[in-house]
Order: structure tokens, then sequence, then C-alpha cells
């Protein structure tokens, strides 16, 4: 570690302004800051000083989302070695490493693809590079299908850093999730690659599927009316879904965390399932075809309700800022995603397009509310006077 | 009943003015700086849609459309008068906007000239006639349809310049790139919430 130090010590000269190697200047710096906590106060705005500052917040996000990731991985196995058949002869650690060994490359992929984008910017124009792809790196390949193909994960990343972060101007700035922007335009622009029954199973090799193998996603099933879910398998994270999204014990592990450091909102997470449940409750009410008639409950762990809940919605900067907007902003992602689901068949998913259409009024949500507390303090003024 | 909250939610979010028929784009982009002003415009924008679409329907099904005009007498049964709907429905879209207007000169003169020419300049704006418009193609069943596809119409286009202009109050004090600052980011932002519009289509009512 002080070997690492020294080093970054000793580099430095070389890497100022005028030097020979001022064009790394902004790699220097961000390996620098990430291996260790600086000693130099902020150079503008606010001068309050914590050691938790926005690299070491990242990194507790990234930790929070391994039990997710690592569960993913197990599944991947799971998933291909169940439309083999061959569950009861491949043991735990071979599903395991087929899973990680399938999910590597796309995380490669991504924080290649996505850090190279933050690299070239911040040496343009200038600033440091920014900590926020720490977290959206690994945040993209948790939200996509397993056999999405390596150039469009490369192009979705490339889209979500500059059209949904760096035209903002980098981390903190951004509107929506870079993470779910990446998503949607995958989406819309490859929808086969991205939705159906056949892209949530790394199926490479397998010439046929066992018998009762369909590979189609809890929600699929749900939208022809098929409601026998298998409730355990699906909390723990045993079924067909993205790489990230279908554990939602794990999921639960990582908000714990989250909360516990207090780095996640635990307001938008809980007004998030809250409204998730109201809808769940109303349309069970109404009832007027068997997707309706699903346990309202059951909503909560399938698909990526509990991963948008708790890793996307919570997203300090495209969340809404204010403590009664969070509420207000948490309710309305739940209903909203449990509607698109039930009422649109476009879409099996809605946590994605929820969670993005609430980042987009949440600059309005939270301007009501400031404007409410404005008003309010002006009238105290002046019947105090 | 149903049927017109159907037709309401639809219009609002499914078959949103801005995000999925990218109409009254002018105003949108030119007004939408502060959100105070945008409210203004977007009420403005929900009276006249919501004034202009039932007038038109009755324009268009008692005077304009083939045999409309029977109720005046049966010879005039094959009469269509279909080809003067534009000017017809301009004609009342302009007088509807001059309406609005003086009021708001009256009783909101700082709105008034927050607003500046884009106030007069609703009667161009293309969400309005495309309201008209789609009220005809749409051939609704009676005028209660048509004022509620006229309101939701105009609530739609409000809820986006509405939402548009506290993002852009937000990245106000943002660090956008040079060559974006104003308008360019502004097309960028739109792109993207109409991304988020999405959502909502294919929904069937």
């Amino acid at each position: 570690m002080k070997a690492l130090k020294n080093f970054f010590e000793k580099t430095k000269p070389y890497v100022q302004k005028g030097a020979k190697y001022h064009w790394l200047h902004s790699t220097h710096d961000a390996f620098f800051t990430l291996a260790f906590v600086q000693k130099d106060t902020s150079k503008s705005g606010t001068h309050i000083h914590d050691y938790i500052d926005l690299k070491r917040t990242m990194g507790i996000v990234v930790f929070a989302l391994v039990p997710a990731l690592l569960m993913g991985m197990y599944n991947i196995g799971y998933q291909h070695f169940g439309a083999l058949g061959q569950l009861e002869t491949a043991a735990f650690f071979d599903l395991f490493l087929f899973g990680f060994l399938k999910v590597l490359p796309v995380i490669l992929v991504s924080y290649i693809v996505g850090l190279g984008i933050e690299f070239i910017f911040a040496q343009f124009r200038g600033h440091e590079v920014n900590e926020g792809f720490l977290v959206s790196g690994i945040l993209i390949p948790m939200v996509m299908p397993i056999n999405t193909p390596l150039w469009m994960i490369g192009v979705a990343t490339a889209f979500a850093v500059v059209f949904g972060k760096e035209v903002f101007g980098g981390t903190g700035m951004n509107i929506w999730n870079p993470a779910l922007v990446a998503r949607a335009f995958l989406f819309f622009a490859y929808p086969a690659q991205m939705s159906g029954d056949s892209v949530w199973i790394s199926a490479s090799g397998i010439e046929k599927m066992a018998d009762g193998f369909t590979g189609a996603t809890p929600m699929a099933q749900a939208v022809l009316g098929e409601t026998n879910l298998n409730v355990w398998d699906a909390f723990v994270g045993l079924i067909p879904g993205s790489i990230g999204e279908t554990s939602t014990l794990a999921i639960l592990i990582g908000a714990a965390i989250l909360i516990i450091t207090g780095i996640g909102n635990w307001k938008i997470m809980l007004s998030t399932v809250l409204g998730g449940l109201f809808m769940g409750i109303l349309l069970n009410i109404f009832a007027v075809n068997a997707y309706m008639e699903m346990p309202f409950w059951e909503h909560l762990i399938i698909g990526g309700f509990a991963f948008g809940a708790v890793f996307m919605a919570t997203d300090p900067v495209s969340g809404a800022q204010t403590d009664k907007g969070k509420w207000i902003y948490g309710f309305l992602i739940g209903v909203l995603a449990i509607l698109i689901r039930v009422v649109n068949p476009a879409y099996p998913e809605g946590m994605m397009l929820a969670i993005l259409l609430m980042n987009t009024f949440a600059p309005l949500i939270d301007h009501y509310i400031i404007q409410g507390n404005i008003k309010r303090r002006l009238k105290r003024v002046q019947q105090s006077a | 009943m149903e049927n017109l909250i159907n037709i309401f939610i639809k219009s609002i979010f499914i078959e949103n003015m801005v995000f999925a028929y990218f109409l009254g784009m002018c105003s949108y982009l030119a007004v939408s700086k502060s959100v105070k002003t945008a409210t203004g415009l977007g009420l403005a924008v929900i009276f006249v849609l919501g004034i202009t679409v039932p007038v038109d329907y009755l324009l268009e099904n008692y005077v304009l459309k083939e045999g409309a005009l029977t109720w005046l007498s049966p010879t005039f049964g094959n009469v269509d008068l279909s080809f003067l709907s534009f000017i017809m429905f301009i004609a009342v879209i302009a007088s509807m906007v001059q309406l609005v207007e003086m009021v708001v000169e009256k009783f909101a003169p700082v709105l008034y000239t927050q607003l500046g020419i884009f106030l007069p300049l609703i009667a161009v704006n293309c969400a309005i006639l495309g309201g008209s418009l789609f009220m005809q193609q749409k051939a609704f069943l009676n005028i209660g349809e048509a004022s509620v596809y006229g309101l939701g119409s105009g609530v739609g286009w409000f809820l986006a310049i509405v939402g548009i202009a506290a993002i852009r109050e937000k990245i106000e004090y943002s660090h956008v790139p040079g060559p974006l600052k104003g308008l360019g980011i502004t097309f960028i932002v739109t792109g993207l919430m109409g991304l988020a519009f999405m959502g909502f289509m294919g929904i069937k009512l």
C-alpha cells in the first residue's frame, strides 16, 4: 500500500500543468483518489469535508450490489443446466462458474466502454474523472438479459454515458438514471434481444431444451394467465430474468447494507413498495383477468421490482431531493410500475419505464414542494410581523 | 362515463401531444425556461383546447360534414363543406386565443409580459389545430367526448411543458458543454422524456 502511495506521489509532478505527461493527469487523479482518501479540501462551493466522499459512497453501493450479482451468476448456471436437464448431475461450483464466465465479459465491456468515455470527456473538458460510473458500470450488466450480445452492451453503455450523463455535465448533474437509459435504449432499439422467452437463458450449445422447460419469465407467464408461481424460487432468485434482478433475497441484503450505512434512502424504498402494494391491491379488487387476480404481494418478488426499488429509484441524483417529494416520487413509481406491468400488453416489465418517467417529473415534484415551503414560511413571517 | 375517463387518460398519457405526436414544439421549446411562465402558457393551452375542440365539433357536425346541413333543409343532404374545415377551425382558434389574450392582459399583466409574443402565437400552435383535426379524424360520438378529448390533450401538453421547465430550471446549474447550452440540451432532454413516456404506448383502453 505504501509503495503504491509513493508511486502516486512521485509521479504527480510529471502530470502537472506544463509537464511532459500532462495529458495523463485526469487518469492519474482518478486512480490516486480511488485508492486513497485525499487530504486536500474542495476547490469550490461548500467546504464541508468528510471522508465518506463520492468514491467511498459509490464503493458501498457496489458492495451492496455484490450479493445480487453473485446470486445472479449462480442463477444463470442454474437456468442453463436446467434447460439442459442436467441439474441433478451438476455441482454447485459448476453452476456458479458457468454463470461467472458468462457475466464477466459483460461487466468488462460495460466498464471498459463507460470508463473509456469518461476518461476522454474528463481529459477534454478539464475536470476530474467522474466517480458515478463505478456504480452505473455494474448496474448496466445487471439489468440486461444474459443473452444480450456484447456489442449491444457497448453501444448502450456509450449512449447512456454520453447522452444520459456527460451532456448534462457528468456525475451529479444527470436527470435520468444512466443504467436505465442504457436499458431503455436497447429495449426500444433492439426489442428482439431484450424481451421474449429465449433471451433469459444462456442457451449456447444447447441443441434441445429439456421437456417442460420454457425459459419464459414469471411475468411473461402471468400475462398469459398462468399464475402458478413458485414463491420460494422467485424469492431466492431461481427464475429466468435479467442478470441481477432475480433474487429478492440478495437484493434485501443489499438494501440492508444501503440503509444501515445511510447511503440509500429508506423513504424511497418504503414508498415504492407501498405504491406497488397499493396498486396490486387495487387491481386485485377489480380483477377482470387472470393477471389482475394474481396475489398483490407476488408483484414484489418477480421481475425487476425489488431491484428497481432498492438500487434504481434511490439514485440520489435522479430521484426527488426533498423529503416530502421522496414519498410522492417513490409511491408513484410503485403505482406506475405495477400499472404498466398489468395493463400494458406491450411491455411485460414496467419498473424501468416507471422509474424513468418519475425521474422526468422529480424536478417538478421538488419545485412544487419548495414553492409550498416558501409560501408557508412567508405567511409565518407576515403573521409575526 | 367509463368511456369518457378512457378518452381523458388516453389523450393525456398515451397520445400525448408532445411526446407521441411532437405537436406544439415551438412554444414548448421557447417558453419552458421557468416553471411559472410554463404553467401560465400550459393553462392557456388547456383553456383554448378545451373550448375549441367542442366548438369545432359542433361546426364539423352541423355545418361542415357531408350531409351535416340537413337540419336546415333536407335539400342540403349532399352538400359537403369539409374543404372549409381548416379555415373554419383556425378562425375559431384565433378568436379563442384573442379572448385568452384579453383576459390574461387584464388579470395577470406580469404573466402577459413574460409570455410576450407566445401568447398570441397559441393561435398557430400546431397542438391546438392538431386537437381539432384529430377530433375530426376520430369521429367522436357526442360533444362530451370531444370536450373531454380537448381537455385531456391540453392537460397532456401542460404536463409536458411544466415537466421540461422544471428540468431546465434544474440543469441551469449543470456543467453542460458549451455548444449544447440552451436549445441543444433541451432537444436532448425532450428526446429522453419521450423515451420515458414510451412506457404508455401500447396500452389499450
